[in-house]
């Protein structure tokens, strides 16, 4: 699967919703996915790709980390990804 | 001061997953002790406890839940849900804004921390799932109880180790009585029994290895267990006025330090926590006809608790019975008190008091009629749930027939 599958289907479960239900536009808000949510989201891609994601809970817009939408999540992750290797 | 009843009442323990079960186990007089089943299991020397057998938290809980409630949470839920649906009572407007929880527990989410510890300590992880702390906290079961239900008013919990539930239940019955709140949802629950729970337990020596025996002279110590117990504490006129089946009433209580030893029980402590009870409730000695005991198993407590029993009740004190159900459920800790109240309950609506089993010889320190091994029908008005904690914290709750 490729990364951006494997983060749809972290985001798809934490939302209850079919993978295909989950767009690149799509926001947290949109899929219902709130700060308890987005933080045990955050954890499980952080185990799914070992990596570890700049996210402070307290201040969301001052990490490097966008959660505007999946695609910038996705986006994100590629890059923790590939810095990691 | 306004009369307190008891509307409804919920548990799950190793003797049954609701209060008919628990109460038919009592009245058969059933162990619910056995070989404990967890990880790590044979790396202890105290291998039995009173564990909840085929509770499939998976079916009640949603996946969001099962991320968030601990056993000892899974627990309370599954007591208040049978206790308030008994109950029949609702909570919305004014009665939903005055009405609170208090629950007893002594350790919390202790298997939270024991998965979590054996993952970044024994398995080198580092990280952990983000509902760790409130999965673990204390007050993570008065919390859920309080969102689940709608309960608006006074709600935290107590920890005073084996006593918590009694005086969980005090304070609901003070803010009862006082008018401060027209309903609560007490009692108390407990999940220590995973490796690190019982390893803990087992360091202080004073574990048996094969049953829980109060009273008897070859006793040889406690025996832990695990589940919850919880009561929605109504005001009379409140509980009658929309037809309510009333369950018994709650006439007094008293709280006790022996201020003496962190382990030590004391005699005067706890003479005073059940004087204490019957002076707040306004009752002569006499009047009891049954003291549910604290009865841990252990060398100290009964031959104390005994020898507080017979100060405080004189010559009445070998006409009274006490008996020890932790015999049958094991030493729930946090929540023992609140499941212990059950067999109040029996003794006072249904006339038949729960038997201490495993009584195998009479001990000349503890001479009083414990109720061994088979339960009686006995009409009690009046009945006494003790509690003495470690760290010699006492909390007496006194019950009448209504």
């Amino acid at each position: 699967m490729s990364i951006t599958d494997r983060v749809i289907a972290i985001i798809a479960e934490q939302a209850v919703l079919e993978p295909s239900d989950v767009t690149p536009e799509s926001t947290l808000e949109d899929l219902g996915i709130d700060s308890l949510g987005l933080v045990e989201s955050i954890f499980a891609i952080e185990e799914e790709f070992d990596i570890s994601v700049p996210f402070n809970a307290n201040e969301p817009q001052a990490s490097d980390f966008d959660i505007s939408n999946v695609a910038a999540i996705i986006a994100g992750i590629e890059k923790l990804v590939s810095e990691k290797v | 001061m306004k009369r307190v009843v008891i509307s409804g009442a919920g548990t799950i323990n190793s003797l049954g997953h609701s209060v008919p079960d628990t109460l038919e186990a009592m009245r058969e007089g059933r162990c619910g002790i056995s070989q404990l089943e967890f990880r790590d299991v044979e790396r202890l020397s105290i291998k039995i406890g009173g564990q909840v057998r085929g509770f499939e938290a998976e079916g009640r809980f949603n996946r969001q839940q099962m991320s968030l409630y601990d056993r000892f949470t899974q627990f309370t839920l599954t007591a208040a849900k049978e206790a308030i649906d008994q109950s029949g009572i609702e909570f919305h407007g004014d009665l939903a804004a005055r009405s609170g929880v208090v629950l007893g527990t002594a350790g919390g989410g202790v298997s939270t921390w024991d998965d979590n510890y054996r993952s970044v300590y024994e398995d080198g992880k580092n990280r952990v799932h983000p509902f760790v702390v409130p999965k673990l906290m204390n007050n993570a079961a008065a919390s859920h109880v309080s969102m689940e239900h709608n309960l608006k008013g006074p709600s935290f919990t107590v920890s005073t180790a084996c006593a918590s539930s009694n005086h969980a239940m005090a304070l609901a019955f003070q803010m009862v009585r006082s008018g401060a709140a027209p309903a609560m949802i007490t009692g108390g629950s407990e999940s220590m029994l995973c490796f690190g729970g019982v390893k803990a337990w087992e360091g202080l020596r004073v574990m048996s290895k094969d049953a829980c025996r109060p009273f008897s002279a070859n006793r040889n110590g406690m025996v832990q267990g695990e589940g919850a117990g919880a009561f929605v504490f109504e005001e009379y006129e409140h509980a009658r006025a929309r037809g309510a089946d009333i369950l018994c009433e709650v006439v007094g209580f008293a709280m006790s330090s022996d201020a003496s030893d962190i382990v030590m029980p004391s005699k005067q402590g706890a003479a005073r926590a059940m004087s204490g009870a019957l002076t707040d409730a306004r009752l002569n000695a006499d009047q009891v006809g049954y003291i549910n005991a604290h009865g841990t198993g252990t060398a100290a407590n009964d031959k104390t608790e005994c020898a507080a029993v017979a100060g405080v009740f004189g010559p009445h004190a070998d006409d009274l019975m006490i008996s020890s159900t932790k015999s049958m459920h094991g030493h729930l800790i946090g929540g023992t008190g609140a499941v212990e109240l059950l067999a109040c309950i029996m003794a006072l609506r249904d006339g038949v008091i729960a038997p201490t089993i495993g009584y195998e010889d009479p001990d000349p320190e503890c001479a009083l009629d414990v109720v061994p091994n088979e339960a009686r029908d006995a009409k009690v008005d009046v009945a006494l749930s003790n509690a003495f904690a470690f760290g010699g914290l006492n909390a007496v709750l006194a019950l009448k027939r209504v």
